[in-house]
């Protein structure tokens, strides 16, 4: 059939069933996205004919005769078109995945619909930004667009974007500056070292607002993430899942699976190699148990892989799939936490060696235990004048991260085995995959392209493990996808917990003991259930002084679907009952909630208690908690111009919640960096890290630049690739910043040292000169880079390590003002405002929407996001039965920053990426407590819950 | 007619052929295996592996909004964008639901560009909003029977259940008939999620009658779409409590039944203010 795409003719044939998506990539169009393949995200967005559709849901045999434009044919970096030139300058996006669609979508608009943009953009998801930032982005660009085509007299919308002199010429307002901008210097090529240019001071590029390097590049669509990439001869995986909660396969047959054309071969247990693993993944792979086998002969929850089919195409596989003949002994299964660590409760993983897998109590279900008591809590709570206690309940939360995890495996010209993927931890991913395929790490390649988005979910090994297997058995290249329904039936969650909390203060408002008891569902395998347990009581409790304290906590194995590392690694869970719990106290004593929170708060040179005292490692290299509490106090007492809802059945409130966290994972978190000065007089960073919106780079290029004294446009990173860097951990932890950084910092300081005494050597002079951006001044002399270069024969190179030897505290306080509806259990956010102290602020447009993302994914936790299980199966499987937050239900959050200065991290900077999610459920919970006087236990604050909670007794 | 599957779908691999029908006798192939689409945006949205074929309904070319002098007929075919753009000119009270119902559809405004009337009928979910508008007008589902029959059944009682409904395998709906009289009455509209914009927990039609007449239509909140029918207009309490004795409330991801019963009846009181 024939068809018009971005002005090109083209002749093709679609397959009878398929979707318009998967056809357009067919051709070559990778700038269509995938979310979620049933017309809910909105990521595949494309313009037919003049109409948006999205292109998962519409039959691509109707594209005959048609037009197409996707967001690659709106325009080019060079060329941006003025929406896209919008979010650009607005930074309209973190990972970008979203964004084609979004610009495609905006683009359709007319100013006079941009009173309507919540109704016009629910069929558009971000999981990152929370929404501010796009909204933004598509207001001026709407309005930019409409100037520049002459719809109307006044800057084309009537001045419904407000504010802009000029909106066909776009940005004057802009708060992000050009990654690419001509920097304040003059371009120097190849200037004698006798005619130096003018002298001009280098200002330095932290602490401005750069925009993300990729930016024009993902906003025109020409940003390749993961699958972004036509392999020659790659064929296609699709697993077969279990139906069953806990079953032994006794037998399998895949016969006719195996004779179907076009299948390359069926993997089963029988192709598992013998080591147990985790997918979970730590800088010590002994922080996971060893619980997983590629293929296990015993399933421990439904939607666990039990087979694996590679085929020429995902049809042949599915069909294969179906022809697999699977017969099961069923065993008893058990899904409430509470019950599998009881005795009689079935046994999951029985069959392992306690101290060789590293689980506690096979017998008891028990993966991880903390039971601890520093002085005496039940003397304290005896003699205390207030007590108060309570249990809590949080539940299981998809990471939806908008681009699901997919692989491509291949073997490449020298034979090593290569894995394009979509991780946070390349090297960990290497060196695990090394480990269970007895493989020389030298001959794996990990590497990442742009990752679109990541919040934890994608600290796991969930398809390298079975397209290494493929390629290995096969030799051919092999691309595994998941599908969103994967994602929720496969793909690890949040940890539920059960947390129970009890507190006592003497009148004057001084916890005199803090009492915590926490029950961990970790599910059928153990990924980040120690780890994110033992974290869930470190920070929650270690932010308050008390002179007693007791810890009880355990994970545990049921027949649920795996829990994993999210946003927070257990912080949030806890936080939730414990600043409930705080706010109790609040109202037991009359104290106002920040005030107690003063009180109690942990200060420099004091210890920092939970189970044990923690090392030297941990040390206040700023502090900024106090100044959090300031701002989000008179932010909530300065008010906004939001009215109260009026009506019986309306009560409006305020609450708060304080968070603590460590600025890095424990026991080390490793990067070692290198930078190199290039023969043309730019720099390239090799760095390990991931980028999946996190800003990782474009801090990366801020911290190079500023000590180079040289323009962010001037240093390339590659990164995140295990042949581009010596190592890194991972995009964890919030570790981007404060390791990864600080690694280049070390790093771009060594080539700082290098190019200077090279200079000198040229020169012949004695003295060290100063760094410009185009060579070194020595007196009167000038050497450019160029020269340095070619002097120190072509390229200097030089490396820089961090260890994460010194961990420092950043902290975060949030507040809201909040209307409930006692008759429908609506809970309206009236006012929410955020404090963080994140040390010296790096790119404060980019820190403000970290925190705007973080707090719009923790309102779709608390309010809105729920997995449903039905014994064990996932039954919300799609975005329309898992609502993800729109920009319809994310209000305007007011952002503060403390101002320190922190002595551990790159240039005073503290992380804070997984932070701002913390505060946000429980303040909102306290805010739902002081308006009704009723408060709420259980996440999410549905308002089906909300209603039930507010209904007389009885 | 069939169960939904929970999961999403890539493409439908199973499908080997889409037929486009243009006569009635094109229809002749739908069985079990072989289904009819018309917009494409659920049957591509889920899995649908029971499916080998696919018969095309646009091709048939059906206007998509006829004047009668009985009313408004409205093709199966007719894509929510047509139907929310229904022109303002023949005076009608009821012109507004068109577009309030639309605007109750999960889907985003990208999908009215496809999504069809017949289409969201036919999948029979409770938070259907074109079953939510055309049973709130008394329209009646004009059904193609596959031996040839036409048939008219009240579109109330075309929707039996979550995801079921009258057709049997080779019947399709053909168009929505809404009569004169229901045009011509007053109709408020409220709808209510767990989300501002989410998948309907609940959508309240209220409609008065020229002749006095009141007529609300709970749907979203149940199984299936419940009327209660006045001949004059109710007071608070008896409203209240038929609400309330309904017995088909539901309980998914997109509200618990305990409260679908109670906004309901908020919103049906809230009705009965606005066209008392």
């Amino acid at each position: 059939m024939r068809f018009i795409m971005n002005g090109e003719q083209l002749d093709a044939e679609p397959a009878a069933g398929q979707c318009l998506r998967t056809f357009i990539r067919d051709q070559g169009h990778f700038e269509v996205k995938k979310g979620c393949d049933s017309g809910d995200c909105g990521a595949c967005s494309v313009i037919v004919d003049g109409l948006p559709v999205h292109s998962c849901v519409y039959p691509a045999y109707r594209a005959e005769d048609r037009i197409i434009t996707t967001v690659a044919g709106l325009g080019e970096p060079g060329d941006l078109s003025p929406v896209q030139q919008s979010f650009v300058d607005n930074a309209g996006f973190q990972c970008g995945f979203c964004t084609a669609g979004m610009v495609v979508t905006a683009t359709t608009l007319k100013p006079e619909q941009l009173d309507d943009l919540p109704r016009l953009l629910k069929g558009n998801l971000c999981r990152c930004t929370g929404y501010r930032s796009v909204r933004t982005a598509v207001t001026e660009g709407v309005c930019a667009a409409a100037a520049l085509r002459g719809d109307s007299a006044v800057g084309g919308c009537g001045g419904i974007c407000g504010g802009h002199q000029d909106a066909a010429a776009g940005h004057a307002d802009s708060p992000v500056e050009a990654a690419n901008a001509a920097p304040p210097v003059a371009e120097v090529v190849d200037v004698p070292v006798t005619e130096p240019p003018a002298s001009v001071p280098t200002t330095l590029t932290v602490g401005r607002s750069i925009g993300a390097p990729a930016g024009p590049r993902i906003v025109s669509g020409r940003e390749p993430y993961t699958l972004d990439i036509a392999v020659p001869g790659v064929t296609h995986l699709k697993l077969l899942q279990s139906p069953h909660a806990h079953a032994r396969i006794l037998s399998m047959d895949t016969s006719a699976a195996e004779a179907l054309p076009g299948v390359r071969a069926v993997l089963t247990a029988a192709d598992s190699p013998e080591a147990l693993y985790s997918t979970g993944r730590h800088q010590f792979r002994t922080d996971d148990p060893d619980d997983t086998r590629l293929f296990d002969t015993v399933v421990r929850y439904r939607g666990q892989r039990i087979a694996a089919v590679v085929a020429d195409s995902i049809a042949i596989a599915e069909e294969a799939c179906r022809l697999i003949q699977v017969d099961y002994e069923l065993l008893p299964a058990v899904f409430d936490p509470e019950q599998a660590r009881q005795p009689g409760a079935p046994r999951l993983h029985a069959d392992k060696v306690s101290s060789r897998s590293r689980i506690a109590e096979p017998d008891r279900n028990v993966i991880a235990a903390v039971h601890s008591e520093i002085g005496s809590v039940s003397e304290a709570f005896e003699a205390a004048d207030a007590r108060v206690s309570g249990t809590w309940q949080t539940h299981r939360v998809s990471h939806a991260a908008l681009e699901t995890h997919a692989t491509i495996g291949w073997v490449d010209d020298d034979g090593r085995l290569v894995l394009r993927t979509s991780s946070q931890v390349p090297f960990l991913v290497r060196d695990e995959i090394a480990h269970i395929f007895q493989l020389d790490p030298e001959r794996v390649r990990v590497f990442t392209a742009r990752v679109g988005g990541g919040f934890g979910g994608k600290q796991e090994i969930l398809t390298e493990d079975v397209v290494t297997a493929a390629v290995l058995k096969t030799g051919l290249p092999v691309q595994f996808e998941f599908t969103r329904s994967d994602e929720f039936s496969i793909a690890p969650c949040r940890h539920p917990m059960r947390v129970s909390v009890e507190l006592s203060a003497s009148a004057d408002g001084k916890l005199t003991a803090m009492a915590l008891d926490v029950l961990s569902d970790t599910g059928a395998y153990g990924n980040h259930g120690p780890g994110v347990m033992f974290h869930s009581v470190g920070e929650t409790v270690s932010i308050y002084t008390a002179p007693n304290k007791k810890i009880d906590a355990e994970v545990v194995y049921t027949n649920n679907i795996p829990s994993g590392a999210f946003r927070g690694y257990g912080l949030g869970q806890v936080v939730f009952a414990m600043e409930a719990a705080m706010d109790e106290l609040a109202v037991e004593l009359g104290i106002d909630p920040f005030e107690l929170r003063r009180i109690n708060r942990v200060r420099p040179g004091e210890p920092l208690v939970a189970s044990h005292v923690e090392g030297d490692d941990l040390v206040f290299g700023s502090y900024g908690l106090d100044q959090c509490l300031d701002l989000v106090e008179s932010a909530l007492r300065r008010g906004n111009d939001v009215p109260s809802p009026e009506g019986a059945e309306w009560s409006v409130g305020t609450g708060m919640a304080s968070t603590m966290i460590a600025t890095m994972p424990p026991r080390g978190h490793f990067s070692t960096v290198s930078i190199t000065l290039d023969a043309d007089g730019s720099y390239t960073a090799g760095v390990g890290t991931s980028e999946f919106g996190n800003g990782t780079t474009t801090v990366h290029t801020q911290i190079a630049s500023s000590v180079l004294g040289t323009g962010t446009e001037r240093i390339r990173i590659r990164q995140s690739d295990t042949d581009a860097a010596q190592f890194d951990t991972g995009a964890f932890g919030s570790a981007g910043t404060v390791v990864a950084g600080k690694a280049l910092h070390a790093a771009a300081l060594a080539l700082k040292a290098s190019i200077l005494r090279t200079a000198s050597e040229i020169v012949g002079a004695w003295s060290e000169g100063h760094l410009e951006a185009d060579g070194v001044r020595i007196g009167e002399d000038f050497v450019p880079l160029t020269a340095i270069a070619a002097a120190a024969g072509g390229s200097i190179t030089e490396t820089g390590s961090e260890d994460g030897a010194l961990r420092s505290l950043a902290f975060n306080v949030h507040a809201f003002r909040v209307g409930v509806n006692s008759a429908t259990g609506e809970v309206r956010i009236l006012q929410s405002a955020h404090a963080a102290d994140a040390g010296f602020v790096l790119n404060p447009e980019q820190l403000r929407g970290q925190i705007e993302g973080g707090v719009a994914q923790a309102i779709g936790s608390a309010l809105y996001e729920e997995m449903i299980l039905d014994e064990g199966l996932v039954t919300t499987q799609v975005f329309r039965s898992y609502h993800l937050p729109q920009l319809a239900d994310i209000p305007e959050t007011e952002v503060y920053f403390a101002e320190t200065d922190d002595s551990v991290g790159p240039f005073g900077a503290k992380s804070m990426s997984e932070a701002p999610y913390n505060p946000v459920a429980a303040a909102l919970a306290n805010a739902i407590r002081n308006a009704t006087g009723v408060r709420p236990h259980e996440l999410p604050m549905s308002r089906d819950r909300i209603w039930r909670m507010l209904q007389p007794a009885g | 007619m069939h169960l939904h599957s929970i999961g999403a779908t890539v493409d439908l691999n199973t499908i080997s052929r889409i037929v486009p029908a243009r006569t009635r006798a094109d229809l002749a192939p739908l069985d079990a295996r072989t289904a009819p689409l018309a917009g494409g945006s659920w049957l591509f949205s889920e899995e649908q592996d029971h499916l080998t074929g696919l018969i095309d309904l646009m091709t048939f070319g059906w206007p998509s909004l006829t004047l009668t002098p009985d009313g408004l007929t409205v093709a199966a075919t007719c894509t929510l964008a047509e139907l929310a753009a229904l022109p303002d000119d023949q005076g009608w009270p009821a012109h507004p639901l068109f577009f309030q119902c639309c605007t109750a559809l999960l889907g985003s405004f990208k999908v009215w560009n496809v999504a069809t009337v017949g289409g969201n009928i036919c999948a029979s979910l409770p938070a259907g909003p074109m079953t939510s508008l055309f049973s709130g007008l008394g329209a009646d589902a004009l059904v193609w029977r596959s031996d040839g029959s036409d048939e008219r059944i009240p579109v109330a009682a075309f929707v039996t259940g979550n995801g079921t409904n009258q057709l049997q395998p080779g019947d399709i709906l053909r168009a929505l008939l809404v009569p004169l009289t229901s045009l011509q009455a007053r109709t408020a509209y409220r709808k209510i999620a767990l989300s501002p914009l989410g998948r309907s927990g609940a959508v309240i039609v209220g409609r008065l009658d020229a002749d006095g007449a009141f007529t609300l239509t709970v749907s979203g909140a149940t199984l299936h779409p419940e009327q209660l029918v006045y001949r004059t207009v109710p007071d608070a309490a008896t409203l209240s409590s038929d609400v309330g004795a309904i017995a088909s409330w539901f309980t998914d991801p997109h509200g618990a039944a305990d409260w679908r019963r109670a906004v309901s009846t908020v919103l049906a009181l809230e009705i009965l203010e606005e066209l008392r």
